[in-house]
């Protein structure tokens, strides 16, 4: 085909730019991994404060109150016992009582309300390693029909009764901020950390590659 | 077919791909072509006459969102029966016997609500990363949207999938929507988080984030810092469109290979930290219990696993000696598939089977090997291999590492027990 210099040369230079672009474009595409968008607004403390509603072992953001196991055990036959059952471990909802596993001295009908709800097959009691979970998970999340709705001190009372209903407090006893993260939870001596062990393969196995790359 | 010039690969009637490939070639171009007869009537023929009543009439119009055909309405999920219904605790098992391909609908995806689902304005929700950051922010959609997004195809799988199978005392009769129904495949597109955690600013003291959801529930989970910096994505949209609301509209978190739960839907706050928060479901009943009674927490990873779908539990083979297609879906949470293997006499002899394209990581892979059945009782397996070298495990040894009641991550090699009449039925191996 004819094609007079300049245009032939114009083409030429076109198609470089246009490989040139292609290849910044890659570049583009290997520092894109890492942008910087910045869209994101300031969250300010007192919105974090509203929201950040998460209690850890060590008994960080556990608001200030108590509530004892009377108060708790109210509360529970008003508003939990038609789900957990009179004494905690009926079902159908979430055991609270009681060690894990198909059989129990303690309760000779086990067998039977597993094969009804397996989710009986746990119980909070056997298998939580941290009481303050259970104040966690009772004020973000029950009672399961009006979440969010007890107050603070309720929940202090309703942790204290499921503990007491555990042998872990004695019928007396009151809970708050301070007392609770120090309840010694069974199963707590009983955990494996299987993300540890993972990290701990893994490393493992980079280092074995890099001594085989270097070999 | 001439099934003699067709090549085994196992006993049992597991047959060469590429010999049936051939074989079924020359079957189609020595079938005789029918004859053309013209006869002097032609002229007056209707052609509507003899034809189906949809072909003589014009079709309906389309629906602004199409519907699956009114011939299919029966491919539903079915509701888990074992479900607590007093509690709002809900799982939806997706019929993937009903299925091909590796893309789940996304309105028979696999659901499983610990509280509901809730009914979020999108204009009021916000993504919020705090804790050990250097400075808090939030997120509106309209934001997140600027951000590249990227997609992928990946599996999602429930941790108590096949939970029966691991627990029960005598192989339940149940079929594959009831054993496996809690994994769908999905193509989900989002923002990576590494972006999100890189504008914030980690402090080198961060190691976990504490994800929550903004259902009533308000769903939480501990995920370590290495995955969100890895793969983790705030996934926004799943098979094209926008999240479903009980895929966690308007937002979840995405991650690739590990179990249901750490995929936190309606996601709406990270807290960044030093250690995990030992939520409920991390504490209870996401644990594994192991044999010797220890109790193993974050076991994140989906294991090496597979099920022949087709044919499969509760279905019954019509013809007896006839030719069926085995056909099912491997995945595993480390990586791609490497292989499946099938058996069609209950384990003695394997044969590999083909693996259809694409093969992605942590994604779902469909697998077929063409069978004769002989019309004898028999027993098919299916053990997958993954990229890592993992390879499925038997049910007695997966149990050997477990409690007898511990019922999460259960991958052993799934059986179907077809009787002389072609009834298929869920058996231990």
């Amino acid at each position: 085909m004819f094609m007079p210099n300049l245009v032939r040369q114009l083409y030429t230079v076109c198609i470089f730019l246009f490989i040139s672009i292609l290849s910044i474009n890659v570049c583009a595409d290997n520092l894109a991994s890492m942008p910087n968008v910045n869209l994101g607004q300031v969250l300010t403390q007192s919105e974090i404060e509203k929201f950040a509603i998460t209690i850890y072992p060590d008994g960080k953001h556990l608001p200030k109150g108590q509530g004892s196991v009377a108060q708790g055990r109210k509360l529970y036959n008003n508003q939990c016992k038609m789900c957990h059952g009179e004494s905690g471990i009926e079902g159908p909802a979430a055991r609270l009582a009681g060690t894990n596993g198909w059989v129990s001295f303690s309760d000779p009908l086990r067998i039977l309300r597993i094969k009804q709800y397996p989710v009986l097959l746990i119980s909070v009691g056997g298998m939580w390693p941290y009481a303050t979970s259970i104040y966690d998970y009772i004020r973000r999340a029950m009672p399961h029909y009006a979440p969010k709705s007890l107050s603070n001190n309720q929940v202090y009372g309703l942790t204290a009764y499921i503990l007491y209903l555990n042998d872990l407090l004695d019928e007396s006893a009151r809970l708050d901020e301070d007392s609770l993260p120090k309840i010694k939870m069974p199963s707590h001596e009983l955990s494996v950390d299987a993300w540890a062990d993972y990290i701990e393969k893994a490393k493992n196995t980079k280092s074995t590659i890099n001594t085989n790359n270097k070999k | 077919m001439k099934n003699k010039s067709l090549k085994t690969v196992a006993a049992g009637g597991l047959l060469d791909r590429r010999s049936f490939l051939l074989n079924g070639l020359a079957f189609t171009t020595a079938y005789p072509l029918s004859s053309i007869a013209s006869t002097s009537s032609e002229a007056h023929t209707v052609i509507g006459e003899t034809l189906p009543p949809w072909m003589k009439v014009p079709g309906k119009g389309a629906l602004a969102y199409g519907q699956p055909s009114t011939h299919e309405l029966h491919i539903k999920r079915h509701l888990e029966k074992n479900t607590p219904e007093t509690s709002l605790f809900s799982i939806w098992h997706t019929p993937i016997e009903n299925q091909r391909g590796i893309i789940t609908p996304s309105g028979l995806h696999f659901t499983v609500n610990h509280n509901g689902i809730p009914d979020i304005d999108p204009n009021k929700h916000q993504l919020m990363i705090h804790g050990l950051v250097d400075k808090s922010l939030k997120f509106d959609i309209d934001s997140l949207m600027r951000y590249p997004i990227v997609s992928n195809i990946h599996f999602l799988e429930c941790a108590g999938n096949t939970a029966p199978n691991a627990v029960s005392f005598n192989a339940l009769d149940q079929s594959c929507q009831d054993l496996f129904g809690q994994i769908s495949g999905s193509e989900w597109a989002g923002v990576p988080l590494k972006y999100l955690l890189q504008e914030v600013g980690l402090k080198p003291s961060a190691k976990w984030v504490t994800v929550e959801g903004a259902d009533g529930g308000s769903h939480a989970r501990s995920i370590p810092i290495e995955k969100l910096m890895d793969d983790a994505i705030i996934a926004l949209y799943q098979n094209g469109e926008r999240l479903r609301p009980e895929q966690g509209y308007p937002m979840r978190l995405f991650l690739p290979g590990w179990e249901g739960n750490a995929n936190v839907k309606w996601v709406h706050r990270l807290e960044v930290t030093d250690k995990p928060a030992f939520t409920k479901d991390e504490s209870g009943l996401y644990s594994d219990v192991l044999d010797d009674g220890k109790i193993q927490r974050f076991s994140f990873h989906m294991g090496v696993k597979s099920v022949i779908t087709h044919p499969s539990g509760k279905q019954r083979l019509p013809e007896k000696k006839g030719f069926y297609e085995i056909s099912g879906l491997a995945w595993s949470g480390h990586g791609k598939i490497r292989k499946v293997e099938v058996s069609a006499d209950g384990g003695q002899t394997w044969a590999q089977a083909h693996l259809d394209s694409p093969i992605l990581s942590k994604s779902l892979t469909r697998f077929h090997i063409p069978w004769q059945w002989q019309g004898q009782e028999t027993t098919l397996l299916s053990r997958a291999t993954d990229e890592q070298g993992n390879l499925q495990p038997t049910r007695d040894q997966w149990r050997e590492k477990y409690a007898s009641y511990s019922f999460n991550h259960y991958n052993g090699i799934q059986a179907w027990h077809i009787d002389s009449n072609g009834v298929i039925k869920n058996v231990y191996a």
